[in-house]
């Protein structure tokens, strides 16, 4: 047979690895036809909603839903009282902690769910809100973490035996009534010999304020429990669609085969819908009480007073050097306020999370870490807003002690990174807290992103700056952002992680049609990252069909394979192998049966990008095409019909991007206000499936990074009122906020994940804010600042030049 | 409650006739009563854009106008703006640039920049900030989001300049 197609063509043609493909979901929302939670219109669909506590800590005195019930349209309405016989009115959390449904006999935070109101439509269901009597009696509020471990007021009776002693948790023995867990990584007295008999020791205390992920849709669902069949559907915003069925399973009893979740179109997640919230619990029952479809949807302020928070450590650090600069110990404190509950969603084994990446990108060699997670009167959560597990905070801490132990040794900060970074060679590297590094080479990174910027250059031109202000010549003064950061992401392997005793590998399952296409079904969920285009990708690459003939399938129970979702940056390096892996198994049979067509022994046949070859006579060959068909018409012995492959992906190991950024940012030291004259950001992902979408997942987790660094927060008042309940007051930067972003990129491929990708979704936003935020910090450098919280935002930054005695 | 009004709306070419309640806002018309349910809710209290509609040629955050208030008008949504058979450029240009990820803004978003093109429709980049920042996208960083709407600029002055 003769080829017209030239090789470089075939390669071309089937989109696979490296092709910046453009996407296929973008076609229905584009018109308006996606199809999201909200969307879904049931015949007799219910509308739920939630009576919540307007205070932060307050016994319940009474409720009466007496009136509620009179009103027109509402048909039901849920307490604590009705779910009690369920045993419903508490669900488990995925930290191991539990948590109230609806109120049993108190709150603990403001916005808290008291009654669950099911009426016709939504303004009904508002109206029957209204009539809702709650009577409360308000106890004593804690709001600070450390008040609440010295305070006589127990937040959780439930927690304290009736004796007055404090039982364990799930992690361990508690100090406290209101301290859930003491956590440890390292080693305590080396490192604190370390530190005491070190040359140079730095020691700084920050606070890593609480946030929101704020995704543009909000948290929601539809549960439609058909009473004929038995069966349960829920569908909803879920970034882990099946671990939701086995804890709706687990918590209703419910057989699981009898439940089917349904992510549809996700709005955004960001962390932000991987918890199980009280709407769910009350959906499903709502619908088993009715007998009608139920849907639940919160509002802005439903949401971000009371779904999943994100960060609130306070962390204590100190960092020892030689007077050269070569870091020779790292001990960090946290004090990390969980709320109300411990809903914080992390692996089982880790209540911190993998805080104990701490050490960064740096060769220390010896460290400790140790977390104490506490009770307040604050909304449950914990989240991993655009991180995998705490490794936000974690690197935020050390690139902020590098930057203020640059300081101590009056030494630049940029040349402090490059003496400490793990070298190429050291690599697979084992860091003193416990993880090992798969692959890395910072040194390359560091220097292609400093002449990128000339670094050199800038710090002239900052220098003169600082002249020329001194000199009242001008009033805006130059901050240089730095930031290296090493993410670990990808959880994860069986053996140490685990949600809910729920294994977090992931899977894929491929069937190929006879004419030569196919779908694929996952057990992850886009939210946005474009799964459906970039899994084909793989998938094309592996099995040489076009990734235009490949359907990508997530997010339905009943149709994909079991797998733990998306979150952590997760689906690449996890069920993004799982992908390859199955692309392989279809692959080895495609060989046999290539082998058996062409009448040759298996290995004399090999793969060609899209097809197999005789070795040695490329002129005689079989295209997957022709395989495919083959596998369904021909009675090949030996060789059952059809292609199919499903596989499992337990990863060996935790992927390990990193990155390189610098911002170079104004700021008017009378305003406060912040001009990002510049953001240069290079991402090292490993192998790089699709240039388009990394930069967008780039620019996407920069832009949260600067919100965070710069304005955005969850704030309380001593009440615990929640200060930033809408968009008003809660910072989403829009068009005009946002700088352009340059981006770069170097490649060391993951040596354990099949085609060596690691990850890259929520890289940007964990090196981005200890970027933005150490500009507005180094700004300040040359008047004696060491450390100032975040947010930065222009009234902190006034504040700070205020302080430092620049108005006077 | 209180008394039902009677309203008439065009929605995307199309009459409409109904009973409200003077409460009903105008999204939860398009989407509950009229099953539109490209314009999304993102806060409902006029910040994040994602309900953008145009009515009588202006562009309106329908989550915080009531339906009777649009009583005689002309709404068009991101449904009336283009379909499979007659995209609208800006439709191509914001999956050939990459303007979308989760696509919950986009409908508002497309819905603005039409708007936008029409009253300027050589925007310079800070003129596109500016014009967008009604619409929050938490996804993109914006950076796409403009690249898109300048190509679709382009591609819209070039076709008008073949046809002249
Ligand atoms: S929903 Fe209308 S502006 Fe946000
Ligand atoms: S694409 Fe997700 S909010 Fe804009």
């Amino acid at each position: 047979m003769k080829d017209e197609v030239t090789r470089e063509e075939r390669v071309e043609n089937l989109k696979g690895l490296g092709c910046s493909r453009k996407r296929v979901e973008d076609a229905r929302f584009t018109q308006g036809k996606g199809n999201y939670v909200d969307d879904i219109k049931l015949d007799g669909m219910l509308f739920g909603d939630f009576v919540r506590s307007p205070y932060a800590h307050a016994r319940i005195k009474s409720i009466d839903t007496a009136a509620a019930l009179e009103v027109p349209g509402v048909l039901a309405v849920l307490t604590a009282a009705d779910l009690e016989p369920l045993g419903l009115h508490w669900m488990p959390t995925l930290a191991g902690d539990k948590q109230m449904v609806l109120a049993d006999g108190k709150v603990l935070f403001q916005g808290q769910e008291v009654a669950f109101v099911v009426a016709e439509d939504r303004y009904a269901a508002a109206d029957g809100m209204e009539a809702v009597e709650v009577e409360y009696e308000e106890l004593p509020v804690l709001v600070d973490p450390f008040e609440a471990l010295k305070s006589d007021v127990v937040l959780r009776e439930d927690l304290v035996a009736e004796d007055g002693s404090i039982p364990a948790g799930a992690h361990g023995p508690r100090k406290h009534a209101n301290h859930i867990f003491t956590w440890e990584a390292g080693d305590k007295e080396p490192t604190e010999q370390v530190i005491v008999n070190a040359e140079v020791v730095a020691e700084e205390s920050m606070y890593y304020h609480r946030t929101h992920p704020c995704p543009l849709e909000t948290c929601g669902c539809v549960a439609s429990m058909d009473k004929v069949n038995g069966k349960l559907t829920l569908w909803g915003t879920f970034q882990a669609p099946h671990a939701i069925r086995t804890v709706v399973s687990l918590i209703s009893g419910i057989e699981e085969h009898n439940i089917r979740v349904i992510s549809p179109d996700i709005g955004g997640g960001f962390g932000n819908k991987v918890g199980a919230y009280p709407g769910y619990v009350c959906s499903v029952v709502a619908s088993i009480v009715t007998g009608k479809p139920v849907k639940w949807i919160e509002d802005r302020m439903d949401n971000l007073m009371t779904t999943a928070f994100a960060r609130d450590y306070h962390m204590t650090g100190k960092i020892s050097a030689t007077k050269e600069g070569k870091i020779t110990g790292l001990h960090c404190h946290v004090t990390a306020d969980h709320g109300g509950f411990d809903a914080c969603a992390d692996p089982t084994k880790f209540p911190a999370g993998f805080m104990n990446i701490c050490t960064g990108s740096y060769d220390i060699p010896t460290a400790y870490l140790e977390v104490d997670g506490v009770y307040t009167n604050k909304a449950p959560g914990g989240v991993s807003y655009r991180c995998s597990f705490r490794v936000t905070e974690a690197v935020y801490f050390i690139e902020r002690m590098i930057e203020v132990l640059a300081i101590k040794l009056d030494m630049d900060a940029a040349e402090l990174r490059r003496i400490n970074f793990i070298r190429k060679e050291q690599f697979p590297y084992t860091a003193a807290l416990g993880w090992e590094y798969d692959s890395g080479d910072y040194h390359t990174a560091w220097d292609k992103a400093l002449k990128a910027v000339d670094y050199e250059g800038l710090r002239a031109e900052q220098a003169q700056r600082v002249e020329d202000f001194k000199a009242g010549k001008t009033r805006k003064l130059m901050g240089i952002g730095l930031s290296f950061f090493t993410e670990i992401v990808g959880a994860g392997p069986v053996k140490n992680c685990d949600i809910l005793g729920l294994g977090m590998f992931d899977s894929c399952e491929i069937r190929i049609h006879p004419t030569g296409s196919a779908i694929a079904r996952l057990g992850t969920i886009s939210q946005g990252q474009g799964h459906a285009t970039t899994f084909a990708q793989i998938l094309a690459s592996e099995i040489g069909l076009p990734a235009d003939s490949i359907t990508i399938e997530e997010g339905d129970t009943d149709t994909a394979p079991y797998g733990l979702g998306t979150y952590g940056s997760r689906s690449t390096p996890v069920a993004g192998a799982a992908t390859a892996m199955a692309g392989r198994k279809i692959r080895a049979k495609a060989q046999m049966i290539a082998a058996y067509l062409l009448e040759v022994h298996d290995d004399d046949v090999e793969f060609d990008v899209d097809r197999f070859v005789v070795k040695g006579a490329p002129e005689k060959f079989k295209t997957m095409k022709e395989i495919a068909f083959a596998a369904y018409n021909q009675a090949i012995p030996g060789i059952e019909p059809g292609l199919e492959a499903v596989s499992y992906y337990d990863p060996p190991n935790m992927t390990y991007p990193f990155g390189a950024y610098v911002c170079v940012m104004d700021i008017d030291v009378d305003t406060g206000v912040t001009d990002i004259r510049r953001f240069y950001a290079l991402d090292d992902c490993g192998t790089r499936i699709n240039p388009m979408i990394i930069e967008g997942q780039v620019h996407g987790g920069l832009t949260e990074a600067l919100a965070v660094a710069l304005g955005q927060e969850i704030a309380y008042d001593d009440m615990g009122n929640v200060k930033t309940g809408t968009l008003m007051d809660f910072f989403l930067p829009t068009a005009w906020e946002v700088p352009n972003y340059e981006t770069d990129y170097t490649v060391t491929p993951s040596p354990h994940h099949p085609i060596g990708a690691k990850g890259v979704g929520e890289s940007p936003h964990v090196g981005g804010v200890p970027c933005f935020s150490n500009a507005v910090q180094d700004a300040f450098r040359a008047f004696g600042n060491t450390h100032t919280n975040m947010p930065h935002d222009h009234w902190r930054i006034w504040k700070t030049a205020n302080e430092l005695g620049l108005h006077d | 409650m209180s008394k039902k009004m009677h309203i008439k709306l065009k929605v995307n070419g199309k009459d409409e006739e109904f009973l409200a309640e003077p409460r009903e806002l105008l999204i939860y018309t398009l989407r509950e009563r009229l099953n539109i349910t490209g314009p999304h809710i993102g806060c409902e209290t006029s910040h994040c854009g994602a309900c953008t509609v145009t009515i009588n040629g202006k562009s309106v955050k329908s989550c915080t106008m009531f339906a009777a208030q649009a009583d005689g008008a002309e709404v068009t949504t991101i449904e009336g703006i283009g379909g499979p058979d007659d995209l609208h450029p800006l439709q191509t240009a914001f999956k050939e640039h990459h303007g979308l990820q989760c696509g919950y803004c986009t409908p508002g978003m497309i819905t603005r920049a039409t708007k936008l093109l029409e009253e300027n429709p050589n925007p310079t980049e800070e003129e596109i900030r500016f014009g967008m920042a009604g619409n929050i996208c938490r996804c993109t960083g914006y950076q796409n989001i403009i690249k898109s709407i300048q190509a679709a600029a382009a591609e819209m002055n070039a076709a008008k300049e073949a046809a002249e």
